[in-house]
């Protein structure tokens, strides 16, 4: 369980040091998150708001809802697409940073220059995409001056696939760090000594390295699982509001200030991502690694 | 260095992944560079390319509240707010990453509440918390509900940081310097911190741009007064002038010059300490 396995016992000291932390989240998780669900089972009524209650009726009416099974069926679908994108583009160029790039200061110097895009704002990243994709934009007018299309085309922005574009553009990262992370712990040893016993570069990539970075992998499925679908901006403002999300729903609720079923909506949201999330922890310890 | 069965000549996978990389870097930074210099649009006030008369017109708008709201008191409350999330983040995170250098009881409850406080989605908190509020008779606000929204999703990173940054320092060198004479204090100040030191940047980078570019935990939990992600969300929808743009770029400068505040920091304290030595 801890970082360093040291004998000596837990003292006072010690709970004076975890005290804060448990504290807020507590405060700022623990009962938030239990209220949504407490307040899921309440009524909704028209100019009082919320009326204490136990109701199963939010759950129903959205369970009967089509359209919350398309907006989850459309968020699935996104989940998937970006999570096989992200995975690949990842992978490949964790392994270029780990195994191709011979100076570390290099290796080094490449990896920050993937992150620190992570440290500006998002939304911004995502509307950058305007001025690229738009009908008028960098590749439509570069397409039309190359004379490679007459038209401009009109699914490069507001569709699936800008939506696509933006989450891989976001969550990437996600990918990469992780996976950086336990592909730089492999030692090198072991594929040469796999190259020696006569495996191929293939082999040694599927046999060797991709086991060895399980734990980066399942890191990295859960942050961008989780960052999807749990993203209702990224989609409206990508879609040009066409396509929806599992998070729509929640926002018109709120936006009719019906809190019962928002919550009711979050809690089936918060479920599936749980489930999902305890499925990635089940194929691998992600906690014995994190500690060790 | 590498671990191509051959040291002499590269691989053609090398050019591939290389190529592949390129890419992936013009990917990630084409569109950003794209804002930044659309937000030097001349008046004739076109959101795409070519750039006319380029100047800083967008810019001047921005800080005037005539059309474009409130963008002068939003940064009045994201810098503020992200430099507490950022003190607090190091606080709490590295005293907690201490105490889970010993077993204590309750030990895992902890860890799991952190992951999933990392993992639930940002909107299912926002609703959590002003619920949470409005329950105890408190109004949101950006310095009580949403600090603490910001502070439920630094933390556990800050958390995983320290569990990185802690993995590496060996306990026996404090029972060293304690078996040679040096007091707790000594220690602490003259083992402990410096090696930990980085990793406290690290932390602290992590808390204040997660703070400064928050939107789905700020949603429903700022109040009234807008913080800077949400003032630029608003503004997507009813701005249409490369003032958004300049927004994007003014947002842009400040995150990368904390980041660099943060870089350039780590690499003088081990330059500094490689010298020291």
């Amino acid at each position: 369980m801890t970082p360093t396995p040291s004998t000596s016992k837990a003292s006072l000291t010690t709970y004076l040091q975890v005290a804060p932390l448990t504290l807020v989240l507590i405060l700022f998780f623990a009962i938030p998150v239990a209220l949504v669900v407490v307040v899921s089972f309440f009524r909704y009524q028209m100019l009082v708001g919320i009326v204490p209650d136990f109701t199963l009726k939010n759950y129903i009416d959205l369970f009967s809802n089509p359209t919350t099974w398309t907006l989850y069926l459309s968020t699935l679908k996104f989940t998937l697409i970006v999570l096989v994108i992200t995975f690949v583009l990842g992978f490949w160029i964790a392994y270029f940073l780990v195994f191709h790039v011979r100076n570390l200061i290099t290796a080094i110097g490449l990896f920050l220059v993937c992150t620190v895009p992570f440290w500006t704002s998002n939304i911004i990243r995502m509307i950058s995409w305007r001025p690229v994709l738009g009908t008028e934009g960098l590749i439509n007018s570069a397409l039309l001056k190359l004379g490679v299309i007459d038209q401009p085309l009109q699914w490069l922005l507001y569709s699936d696939f800008s939506v696509v574009v933006a989450y891989v553009h976001l969550f990437t990262l996600f990918m990469i760090v992780p996976i950086f992370n336990s592909m730089a712990r492999i030692d090198k040893s072991l594929l040469e000594a796999a190259v020696d016993a006569g495996a191929t570069r293939w082999g040694v990539v599927w046999n060797v390295v991709l086991p060895l970075c399980k734990t980066g992998i399942a890191l990295g499925a859960l942050f961008v699982v989780t960052l999807v679908m749990g993203d209702f901006f990224v989609v409206t403002v990508m879609s040009g509001g066409l396509s929806g999300s599992a998070t729509s729903g929640i926002f018109n609720d709120l936006q009719f200030l019906n809190y019962p079923r928002a919550a009711a909506n979050a809690v089936i949201l918060l479920i599936v991502v749980l489930l999902i999330a305890s499925a990635i922890f089940r194929l691998v310890d992600v906690r014995k690694e994190l500690v060790r | 260095m590498s671990a191509s069965p051959s040291y002499g000549s590269r691989p053609w996978t090398f050019y591939a992944l290389a190529l592949l990389f390129t890419l992936f870097v013009i990917f990630l930074y084409g569109p950003m560079i794209a804002v930044l210099v659309l937000s030097f649009q001349g008046p004739s006030a076109s959101l795409v390319f070519p750039l006319r008369d380029p100047g800083f017109m967008w810019f001047d708008e921005l800080f005037s509240p005539r059309r474009t709201g409130d963008v002068a008191g939003a940064f009045n409350r994201s810098l503020p707010l992200a430099i507490l999330v950022m003190l607090l983040t190091v606080l709490i995170s590295v005293t907690a990453g201490f105490a889970f250098r010993r077993r204590f009881r309750g030990s895992t409850a902890i860890f799991y509440m952190a992951i999933a406080s990392l993992i639930v989605p940002g909107l299912v908190l926002s609703i959590g918390i002003l619920v949470t509020f409005r329950y105890l008779g408190l109004s949101a606000t950006w310095y009580g509900s949403a600090l603490g929204a910001h502070l439920s999703w630094a933390l556990p990173f800050g958390l995983l940081i320290m569990f990185a940054v802690l993995g590496r320092l060996n306990p026996s060198y404090e029972e060293a310097a304690h078996d040679l004479g040096a007091s707790r204090w000594q220690t602490v100040k003259d083992v402990v911190v410096p090696i930990v030191f980085p990793g406290m940047i690290a932390v602290a980078l992590f808390g204040f741009t997660l703070s400064y570019d928050e939107f789905p935990r700020s949603w429903l939990t700022v109040g009234t007064k807008n913080t800077l992600p949400l003032e630029i969300w608003t503004m997507t929808t009813n701005v249409t002038s490369p003032a958004l743009y300049a927004l994007g770029t003014v947002t842009t400068v400040v995150s990368f010059a904390v980041i660099a505040l943060a870089l350039s920091s780590i690499i003088i304290i081990q330059r500094r300490r490689s010298r020291g030595r």
